[in-house]
């Protein structure tokens, strides 16, 4: 044998983790908070909410075939899609705020990667049995009956977990009830079924196998994160200066020994995979069940709690001075998270003013310009415009169409000798409409006049105007 | 602030770039990132073999599935108008003049009559349907043929003037350069001016013209200039001319006449489709 090194790999296999069971408040509030988001995914689409007859009675959905967006007594038609765009913006300055006061919390508690392989792998360790039990079996070479049963039994289970998460995302879109019985009849859309599928081979691949792969590799949230943090944020970290020298490093020989005992209780529960004892990491989803762990060992061998903890970069410094690390709150409101507050209330202000502002009946008007004006029999010129009408309310509604402007001009509906048009309940309606101005008159003979269309709902008297402007024929040779 | 850790055994080795004192590490890439990439070279070398993708002299290399865009596109008009063959046959068999009181059915065949003229009528009436000059506005109330439903029809599928078909709408204006003096021709032009409420570039001759004008025009254009439609015979005695109502275009028009031709439809469009775009023509905004 000649110590040649071999030439490395391409490819490195995955290192599986197995991630020890673990107890402390941390790990609760874990559970409450799967619990609680499980609890809201499963749940919202089943919630009924009269909105009278014709319409859905579910609180929330996305109706895609109507272009409609229900979410309780709020409802959002395709061109208001601002509203939504405006809860993403939320949800994204939210997300700063977050990561800026204390690190990668959404990716260590809410985020759904992280609650769903916490339960997948809350059922490995139902089946396999808990670290230990699981390194065996999957150090076993040979699959013999036992293991191929643990195996086929956890798969099992997933897959059941995977079709319920697919399954549950689909009731969003359809009428939560019709659509599970249509389900299991074979009745519902292709769409829902491929939807189905695609999420359940999603939640099986990722939460069973991909795990922490997809925070690492495939999510771009860890390396945007970076530039949210600054010294002042608080992330899980190790408290070096009171651990080291560790009990089994060489320095620990001659110098008096710290209170880290070596012991492996933090690296042995991460779900990453990690040592958080080497430092920050990119890795490290903050998820603190290398707190609970270590502060357990450390009650047990009668030190004080903490040597892994919420700790920002510019308490370490403090600390290691000597000084006490400053209050969480001193952390949490600091100018940057302030001005993320700040811009998220206001994004969050402007919605409700204009969800409050925002009409049950509106209009677009599109002047038609091909040709800009039409000359008539008798010589007034005409022009035509296109009025799209939509009626928010339940229920059909009269609308009167009246035009404000110079007094000579007159406005006649296509298709009706009346100036009013009933649009049926929930819909938008488009109508022409012809303004004519009489020959000799002063819109008919400038080159334009602006002029203002106003609708009026006769059952309530409420108004909606848009301006346009009527072209004469001022302009033409 | 912390310093360089010392490289350890079993560090991978370095790919040799090194910014601001930061080495970067030879590391192998994930497995499934490996194969990840390898599947996509697999894929890229299927499709090329399954779809047309290799570029030849004057054509691609087919595929061997087969596939083509013009045949999906030939067999997604096919799917449509299969789809349409129903209503399409309620429209073809429907009375004409009560499509209008069907909502389904009118709207239907308005949609499908746009499309339609925008596939053939556009070249000569525009595509506001606002005509030019010798090509009739069909936006407004004023018909050479008649603005009714039914008479739309007839005009869309025999034409005007066009011999192809026996039944197309068939009038002519004499040429009146070869009957009048050129006088008397300037007389009727001046008259004709006045017809329209507008002021002749002479009155004198004007009045002479009157005599003219009753003698010649008014059997078809009607004793005050109304037209006929059962003639095509334009009314001139509105605002709107076809070819111009100055004093120039006037004296061109009865000199030398005007003879516009426009196609029989009934050859080309089926009889759904002849009906759609009538019914589309006719709310427009003149249909009478
Ligand atoms: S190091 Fe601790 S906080 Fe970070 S992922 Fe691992 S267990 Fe969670
Ligand atoms: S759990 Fe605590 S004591 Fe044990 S190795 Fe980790 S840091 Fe050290």
């Amino acid at each position: 044998m000649t110590d040649q090194v071999p030439p490395p790999s391409l490819y490195a296999a995955r290192e599986p983790i197995f991630p020890r069971r673990v107890s402390g408040p941390f790990r609760n509030l874990k559970w409450v908070i799967m619990a609680v988001t499980l609890g809201i995914y499963y749940l919202v689409p089943w919630i009924r909410w009269d909105r009278g007859p014709e319409l859905p009675d579910q609180a929330v959905l996305l109706d895609l075939a109507n272009r409609r967006f229900y979410f309780f007594w709020i409802e959002i038609w395709s061109h208001e899609f601002y509203f939504v765009a405006g809860l993403l913006i939320m949800a994204g300055l939210g997300l700063f705020l977050f990561t800026s006061a204390l690190g990668r919390v959404w990716c260590g508690y809410a985020c759904p990667q992280t609650v769903w392989t916490d339960l997948f792998i809350k059922v490995e360790r139902m089946v396999e049995g808990d670290r230990n039990a699981r390194l065996r079996l999957h150090r076993q070479e040979k699959t013999d009956a036992r293991k191929l049963r643990l195996r086929l039994t956890k798969w099992v289970l997933w897959l059941l977990i995977s079709v319920a998460t697919g399954g549950a995302w689909v009731f969003y879109f359809a009428d939560a009830p019709t659509l599970l019985v249509d389900l299991f009849t074979g009745q519902a859309a292709a769409v829902a079924y491929i939807t189905v599928a695609i999420l359940t081979a999603t939640t099986f691949i990722f939460g069973g196998f991909a795990r922490e792969q997809i925070c690492i590799y495939a999510c771009p949230w860890p390396r945007i994160q970076a530039a949210m943090m600054d010294e002042d944020t608080i992330t899980v970290a190790y408290r070096e200066w009171r651990g080291e020298p560790r009990k089994h490093s060489q320095e620990a020989k001659t110098a008096p020994q710290g209170d880290c005992i070596d012991c492996m209780a933090c690296v042995n529960v991460c779900p990453m995979g990690i040592d958080i004892r080497d430092g920050q990491q990119l890795e490290c989803i903050t998820c603190a069940l290398c707190i609970d762990a270590c502060d357990d060992v450390m009650e047990r061998i009668g030190k004080p709690r903490g040597l892994i903890d919420y700790i920002a970069l510019s308490d370490e410094v403090a600390e290691r001075g000597g000084a006490a690390p400053r209050s969480v709150w001193k952390h949490i409101f600091r100018p940057r998270t302030m001005f993320y507050t700040f811009l998220w209330a206001g994004v969050g202000a402007a919605l409700i003013v204009a969800l409050f502002i925002r009409s049950d009946i509106e209009m677009t008007v599109a002047p038609v310009r091909n040709p800009t004006f039409v000359t008539l029999a008798d010589g007034s010129i005409r022009n035509t415009y296109e009025i799209r009408l939509r009626n928010k309310n339940n229920d059909a509604r009269l609308f009167r169409l009246f035009v404000k402007g110079d007094p000579a001009l007159r406005i006649t509906l296509e298709g009706t000798p009346y100036g009013s048009i009933e649009v049926p309940a929930d819909t938008s309606f488009l109508q022409r409409v012809y303004v004519i101005a009489p020959p000799g008159s002063p819109p008919a003979q400038t080159d334009r006049q602006d002029l203002r269309f106003w609708i009026e709902d006769l059952t309530n008297g409420d108004r909606a105007w848009k301006d346009s402007s009527f072209i004469g024929t001022g302009n033409q040779p | 602030m912390t310093k360089v850790p010392p490289k350890q055994d079993g560090d991978p080795d370095t790919t040799g770039h090194t910014w601001d004192g930061i080495e970067e590490f030879d590391n192998p890439m994930p497995r499934w990132w490996l194969w990840t990439f390898y599947i996509t070279i697999i894929w890229a070398v299927a499709y090329t073999i399954a779809y047309p993708a290799w570029p030849l002299v004057s054509s691609a290399t087919a595929g061997i599935l087969g596939y083509s865009t013009r045949g999906e596109v030939i067999s997604d008009i096919a799917a449509v108008e299969e789809a349409n063959a129903g209503i399409n046959t309620q429209l073809a068999e429907a009375e004409i003049t009560e499509i209008s009181l069907n909502p389904e059915l009118n709207s239907y065949a308005v949609s499908a009559g746009a499309a339609v003229y925008r596939t053939w009528c556009t070249q000569c009436h525009g595509s506001g349907a606002g005509g030019a000059v010798g090509y009739p506005n069909l936006l407004d109330n004023d018909w050479l043929w008649g603005g009714s439903v039914e008479a739309i029809y007839s005009t869309v599928a025999h034409g005007i003037r066009n011999e192809e078909d026996p039944d197309a709408r068939y009038s002519e204006m004499p040429v009146f350069g070869d009957i009048l003096e050129e006088e008397e021709i300037a007389q009727v032009a001046n008259y004709v001016m006045t017809l329209s409420g507008g002021t002749p570039v002479d009155a004198a001759a004007s009045q002479a013209g009157e005599a003219i004008y009753a003698d010649n025009c008014s059997a078809c254009h009607g004793d005050n200039g109304l037209g006929n439609n059962d003639l095509g015979a334009p009314n001139i005695a509105d605002q709107i001319w076809l070819y111009g109502g100055d004093y120039d275009t006037l004296v061109e028009t009865v000199t030398y006449s005007r003879y516009g031709v426009m196609p029989p439809w009934q050859q080309r469009l089926s009889e759904a489709e002849l009906r759609a775009v009538s019914l589309y023509v006719h709310q427009l905004g003149g249909g009478e």
